[in-house]
């Protein structure tokens, strides 16, 4: 595979074929070959499937508490497959709801948890029958979830209502919600089981172009109670936690954006650090670490372990297609000798980091054997699990789920979506400003407008398919050359796509679906509050009877079932660096998820476009509205 | 003989009996009830308040919030620390503060917004940037997932699991001034504290609004003692165990679902009929936060703090069922006489007082 590591022997199932079952897969394989509608786009890449091909996408990787059984979170497939940890050879695969996020296991290892981030349920999961015993109703968009040490409590992250939910570990029974970050994520227990520190992808609410802000959210697990908020500056999008055996030394993975410069020079080392922040006892404070160094980024850092021994720490770079290691006393000693922050140091990382590990396309989770020899890395985009022997820092063997070898265009066009392989350097991919397909809530000064001018909030990529013009300005006519020529030389800096690449990631930018709408009711009905502002939405009368003109009604600019009628409009939020206040109406899908708002981002919710940014009513009729009535437009906008 | 002297004997024995007999049956003063007593530790900018204007007191376990004109303070191991608006508090002065107990949450109504203070963030809602429908917040309660708010433009419902804002006020209430200054909310009934309007109650099961007001209206003559709410202009309210507690700047009152009973200096324990703040114990007692002093009532007697209104000087008064008022030696005071909230810490007070906070310990 282009890019993938080549040192390790693929010893996995696959592998171990005998040769006459090797020469009976060829020849099936030719077979396909013959009758699929197939194409060939590049001499090192995997024959190319028009059709959809179902994968596992292997997310997380977890191994159980005697170490025989290697859990693998299959997101694609929705569930489960338990692999025997010594031959990986696959003992069950478990159905759980739809796009499965996280897996854990209960204190005493007889549950295995995962939550279902699309269909907001817990899946508990006897580890004795592999069977599932409960589906659990959470919140919204269940990311993660741990349960405390006295097996007396769960608790889940919801990346949508941005809380960690507690939950009787029984019988799921949620029992509050605490406040976490924005799109609270991923959790870990301190190895004494008293503290829980969640993070968040998405930053935190803060004031228009000044950094970001991100924090760790830290939990007393007695009294299920927030005690702490790390705070994690100019941070935005923070990952997996972990922590030493020691409980003394902690780290997670994050990124950090360069957003309030012009995104212009990547090879300056432009538009993102990738880092880790460790914290704990061993440091003393939080300190943010680079992990890059000129030429080798570690682009869209996401899962972290740390060696029982404490040696080293793991670090999966889903863009980079790699696993940093980081030597830790080297770390240590670095972090003691510099007061200082280091992160924009590109020399700095040439101290600690000893390796990275070529592994396979998009790694995303891994897990560390209880003696630290064997570390498993989900490649999510490869449908394959890297075994990587820790004292060689080689991939050993890969383990290859049983899924079609052919890669489809989809599968093609999100690789290429989540590779940083494309940019200059290989420091960035689509995904690291569309994290996880959907936005990154920041806005950014892209240089060909000209540095300083047109600040844009970046956008959700759901459901935009069929919503051209591209752009706020509506410039681009299509996907195409929306990521194409503007993406390659703004962004990248570097080599073009090639014609089928880029036509593949126009396919998959198209089938990004919407995530389900967490304010609609069963049935798409409309509680009262959202039909009144249903009818707001739609009026064509002001309170006062006058006709309001058809530009300037909601239901006329955004109007369809992507709420956007597609055109260009001035609705008066030109700022003095706009080169224009010419701008197209915006989607509605899933509005509610995506502030900031306007094309700057200076909205910093939905009530400040009409309360702040609209005083001359060119932004829809408003200003005759009472307050009541705009809590309920907004309430009905929400269910779009 | 010898009988004749038992005889005289048992009888004197007898009529001493008796006479102590009769002196026990004889009429006594009363003893002053024993009302609790306290040891008044005072809190001002000398140490470590923000400002001497408190307008809140919240107590959580061994912290103690105060909500005060220039931000709100926490005390916490015997030091005070303050948020300000730099660290995103909606506005410096802090008129209201209420505990998520199942959170730790505190949520404060300021004269610019409603903040929410989490683990130490803040975060604030304002009318520009949220559904609160005024910025203006003179009283906040938490009741399960929902963040009740008396605004100077009516009430609002935060539900915090959807964030949708409900707003309650003449459109859909039978609230005549949308003037709310304060808010007891309970999983079974909502009061509002409208100034002008009465007393709002919301019943959280049928999900319909009820309303309380002074059958004299606006007369300011009470024609019939406990016909109804003692005033329109209500300042606070408290609802405790099945008990609403109501403060005016005309006397106070209590309801029990059937019966009103009022209170006013003429007839009461009450130092002044002008009322900021009152706060339910339980069914019987209740603490109110006049203008002339902190009152608490025990159901049957009423005992008074404050620094004297002639010298200043500590001073306690307990009044009895009969009314005799008798004064109690005490060396310490709250800060001031105008006081504007309490709160309990076991059997602590703490009180916001127009000029400190006091922490009253209590002595027996």
């Amino acid at each position: 595979m282009n890019g993938r590591n080549q040192t390790g022997m693929r010893t996995g199932v696959a592998a171990r074929l005998t040769l006459p079952a090797a020469l009976l897969a060829v020849a099936l394989a030719f077979l396909a070959v013959a009758l699929l509608p197939i194409r060939t786009v590049r001499a090192d890449e995997h024959i190319i499937a028009v059709e959809n091909l179902d994968y596992a996408s292997p997310l997380e990787v977890l191994l159980s508490p005697d170490g025989a059984q290697l859990y693998v979170l299959c997101q694609e497939s929705e569930e489960v497959r338990v692999l025997d940890a010594a031959s990986y050879a696959v003992i069950k695969n478990i159905a759980v709801g739809r796009v499965p996020r996280g897996i854990s296991l209960s204190n005493e290892g007889a549950r295995l948890f995962v939550t279902n981030s699309w269909d907001d349920t817990l899946s508990v999961i006897d580890t004795r029958t592999l069977a599932v015993v409960a589906t659990w109703p959470v919140g919204a968009e269940p990311s993660s979830v741990i349960e405390d040490r006295q097996g007396k409590q769960l608790f889940v992250a919801n990346r949508i209502s941005n809380d960690v939910a507690v939950l009787d570990a029984q019988t799921g029974e949620e029992e509050k919600r605490l406040l976490a970050g924005r799109g609270a994520s991923y959790l870990a227990l301190s190895p004494d089981g008293t503290k829980l520190y969640a993070t968040h992808v998405y930053p935190n609410p803060s004031p228009h172009r000044t950094a970001p802000e991100s924090e760790i959210t830290v939990i007393d697990t007695t009294r299920a109670v927030v005690v702490d908020r790390m705070p994690l500056h100019a941070i935005a999008g923070v990952f997996h936690v972990a922590f030493s055996a020691d409980g003394r030394l902690g780290v997670v993975a994050e990124y950090h954006p360069k957003n309030l410069v012009p995104l212009a020079h990547l090879e300056h080392g432009g538009a993102f650090e990738d880092t880790i922040t460790v914290f704990g006892a061993d440091v003393g404070r939080t300190v943010e670490v680079p992990l890059d160094e000129l030429e080798r980024y570690a682009s869209q850092p996401f899962g972290v372990a740390i060696a029982p021994d404490k040696s080293r720490i793991y670090v999966t770079c889903g863009g980079s297609e790699m696993v940093t290691v980081i030597d830790v006393p080297r770390l240590l000693r670095f972090i003691h000798a510099h007061n200082g922050s280091f992160v924009q140091d590109l020399s700095a990382s040439a101290n600690y980091v000893v390796t990275r590990i070529a592994v396979g396309h998009n790694p995303r989770g891994l897990a560390l054997t209880r003696d630290g020899r064997r570390l498993f890395v989900a490649n999510r985009l490869e449908d394959t699990i890297s075994v990587i022997d820790t004292r060689t820092s080689r991939v050993a063997s890969t383990i290859t789920l049983d899924e079609p070898k052919a890669v489809s265009v989809l599968r093609h066009g999100e690789r290429t979506f989540y590779t940083a392989r494309q940019s200059f350097q290989g420091q960035i991919g689509c995904a690291n400003c569309h994290i996880d397909s959907t936005f990154d809530g920041l806005q950014w000064n892209l240089e060909p407008d000209g540095f300083g001018r047109n600040i844009v909030d970046n956008k959700l990529l759901e459901d935009v398919k069929g919503t051209q013009p591209y752009k706020w300005t509506g410039t681009n006519p299509d996907i195409p050359t929306e990521c194409g020529p503007r993406t390659e030389k703004y962004f990248w800096r570097s080599e073009q796509y090639d014609d089928l690449t880029l036509a593949d990631l126009v396919v998959y930018i198209r089938s990004i679906p919407p995530r389900p709408n967490r304010w609609r009711l069963p049935g798409y009905e409309l509680t009262p509050a959202q039909e009144r502002g249903n009818a707001i939405f739609e009026r064509t009368v002001d309170k006062f009877g006058k006709p309001i003109p058809e530009t300037n009604r909601c239901s006329y600019c955004h109007s369809g079932p992507k709420g956007t009628n597609q055109k260009i409009f001035d609705v008066g939020t030109r700022k003095p660096t706009d080169n224009t206040g010419l701008l197209k109406s915006a989607p509605l899908t899933n509005i509610a998820l995506t502030a900031p708002y306007l094309h700057d981002g200076s909205a910093r919710t939905l009530e400040e476009i009409w309360t702040v940014y609209n005083p001359d009513d060119k932004h829809g009729r408003s200003n005759d509205l009472t307050k009541d009535e705009l809590n309920d437009l907004i309430e009905y906008l929400r269910t779009r | 003989m010898k009988k004749l002297c038992i005889i005289v004997l048992l009888l004197a024995a007898g009529t001493t009996a008796f006479a102590a007999s009769a002196a026990s049956a004889a009429p006594q003063v009363p003893a002053t009830p024993a009302m609790p007593r306290y040891r008044f530790e005072n809190f001002t900018t000398t140490n470590g308040l923000p400002d001497n204007h408190v307008f809140s007191v919240l107590v959580d376990g061994d912290r103690v919030w105060a909500g005060t004109e220039n931000g709100l303070a926490v005390y916490e191991n015997h030091s005070w620390k303050t948020y300000t608006t730099k660290d995103g508090l909606a506005h410096r002065a802090v008129l209201s503060l209420a505990l998520d107990k199942r959170t730790g949450d505190v949520w404060a109504g300021t004269m610019a917004g409603l903040s929410r203070i989490s683990g130490g963030r803040i975060d604030s809602y304002t009318q520009l940037n949220s559904g609160l429908s005024n910025d203006v917040v003179y009283g906040v309660s938490v009741e399960g997932e929902n963040v009740w708010v008396a605004t100077a433009a009516g009430g609002c419902r935060l539900n915090l699991r959807t964030g949708q804002w409900m707003l309650y006020n003449e459109r859909n209430t039978p609230m005549i001034e949308i003037w709310t200054y304060g808010v007891s909310a309970t999983p079974a009934k909502v009061y509002y504290a409208v100034w002008g309007s009465g007393v709002l109650e919301f019943d959280q099961k049928t999900g319909r609004w009820d309303k309380y007001e002074d059958p004299d209206g606006e007369n300011e003559i009470v024609l019939f003692k406990d016909q109804g709410l003692i005033h329109e202009i209500v300042t606070s309210v408290s609802y405790v165990d099945n008990i609403l507690w109501a403060a005016t700047y005309f006397g106070d009152s209590r309801y029990d679902g059937r019966y009103w009973h009022n209170f006013l200096t003429k007839d009461s324990g009450l130092p002044s009929n002008f009322t900021n703040f009152i706060k339910g114990v339980d069914a019987k007692r209740a603490w109110f936060c006049t203008d002339k002093g902190l009152a608490y009532y025990d159901g049957v007697n009423w005992a008074v703090y404050r620094p004297s209104l002639k010298d200043g000087k500590p001073e306690m008064t307990v009044r009895d069922a009969d009314g005799k008022v008798t004064p109690v030696a005490v060396s310490t005071a709250p800060a001031h006489n105008y006081v504007l909230g309490i709160d309990f810490q076991g059997d602590d007070i703490w009180v916001a007082t127009a000029k400190g906070l006091s922490h009253g310990i209590r002595q027996q």
